[in-house]
């Protein structure tokens, strides 16, 4: 065995620290940090925001950037009937029913006219939009959760945008497909548990 | 060990480079002043508060987004706008309630997200709006501490903020990299709804 990579380990574990946050004001760093998480720590937004990209990817331009500018600015809406105590029925099945869509698009490679493409991304996006302004935790910043947790969207739309290039190649397309049914199927999985 | 370190060379530089991006700072917390002087406890100011940083990036990157020309005019007139913004807020009393600043990163943002052109003496206008609304703001924040010389450092960080990323956004040539600022543009947008929910949700 090449004792080296144990003694590396080691050494990134001794100067390996924990942020200190000590005597934050108001919770400033803790708020982005926990909006830029928020997104990231539901499996279900996760792989609805990856299809948003994949299917962008698949569609090519303009969807591309159409569906990632969409979503953000069409979530901010969701999020603010969250904020403003607006009730909005059924989120987490709508948030299921994103992913089985979203995911079902991508495996069938549906291409629709873009302004409906617009529409049903931007549909979706209001759930997930009230789901995270409805969950700040108390003491912490607003705006900063608001910047973390639609950078971290934009991120993942990234990340499925990157991974949807491989659409360019035969069993990349292939891939891709596989990837929407497996986001489709989570869906109904989510589906399953939002409802029982 | 000497046998081992020697026969894995290739992996002391990059251990040696983890140690350095792993090792702790200084937290420096409660950070109130930078104690570099007013000017520079202007320049923290701007670079710590978002909501005044992040539509000063905004207009930079519109600005870049229009081209060369009024790249040239936000360069001079958004900073001098916010400067005299900033000599009125000096005068003032009282902080409006309303987060006003959320319209600045909702309209810009909005301005941004869609590519959308401004006829000149509207893009000027705007930049000179933004500027002083942020900088009357900032004016009434720095009346208690660095006063004016904070604001004259906010203007020369403004400057060079606006001068680099309008620079930037105006050298970017392949289509994809427009999309990508257009893209921070609808973040910004977002913010900026985000914000007034936030205002009104403290309202109860």
């Amino acid at each position: 065995m090449n004792l080296s990579i144990p003694f590396l380990v080691l050494a990134v574990y001794l100067v390996w620290v924990p942020s200190a946050l000590a005597h934050v004001e108001q919770g400033q760093a803790v708020g982005f940090v926990t909006g830029l998480e928020h997104p990231w720590s539901g499996l279900d937004h996760v792989l609805a925001m990856i299809a948003v990209g994949l299917w962008g990817a698949q569609l090519g331009n303009p969807a591309i950037w159409v569906l990632p500018i969409t979503f953000p600015m069409v979530m901010s809406l969701g999020a603010m009937m969250g904020l403003l105590g607006i009730p909005l029925p059924g989120i987490e099945i709508g948030i299921a029913v994103s992913a089985i869509l979203l995911g079902a698009m991508v495996f069938g490679e549906v291409k629709p006219k873009l302004l409906i493409a617009a529409i049903m991304v931007g549909f979706f996006a209001i759930f997930h939009g009230h789901a995270h302004g409805t969950e700040l935790p108390a003491g912490q910043s607003g705006l900063l959760y608001s910047m973390g947790f639609v950078i971290a969207t934009g991120v993942l739309h990234g990340i499925g945008i990157l991974l949807g290039l491989i659409h360019r190649w035969p069993a990349g397309k292939l891939a891709l497909r596989g990837a929407g049914a497996f986001i489709a199927a989570m869906g109904f999985f989510f589906l399953w548990q939002a409802v029982s | 060990m000497n046998k081992i370190i020697s026969k894995n060379n290739h992996l002391l530089p990059g251990a040696a480079f983890l140690a350095t991006m792993l090792k702790p700072v200084d937290a420096a917390a409660h950070l109130v002043t930078t104690g570099m002087g007013p000017v520079y406890d202007g320049i923290g100011h701007l670079l710590l508060t978002p909501e005044d940083l992040v539509p000063a990036l905004a207009v930079a990157l519109y600005a870049g987004l229009r081209g060369r020309a009024p790249g040239r005019r936000a360069l001079f007139f958004f900073p001098l706008a916010w400067l005299l913004g900033g000599f009125v807020g000096l005068t003032a009393d009282t902080m409006p309630v309303f987060p006003v600043s959320a319209f600045s990163f909702l309209l810009v943002g909005v301005l941004i997200a869609g590519d959308l052109r401004l006829p000149d003496n509207a893009f000027t206008g705007l930049t000179v709006a933004v500027g002083i609304m942020h900088g009357f703001f900032n004016g009434i924040a720095l009346k208690a501490g660095p006063g004016g010389l904070g604001l004259l450092g906010i203007m020369s960080a403004l400057f060079v903020l606006v001068a680099i990323v309008s620079a930037f956004v105006v050298s970017l040539k392949p289509p994809w990299t427009r999309i990508v600022v257009r893209v921070a543009g609808s973040w910004v947008a977002a913010m900026g709804l985000l914000m007034i929910g936030w205002f009104f949700r403290s309202q109860g």
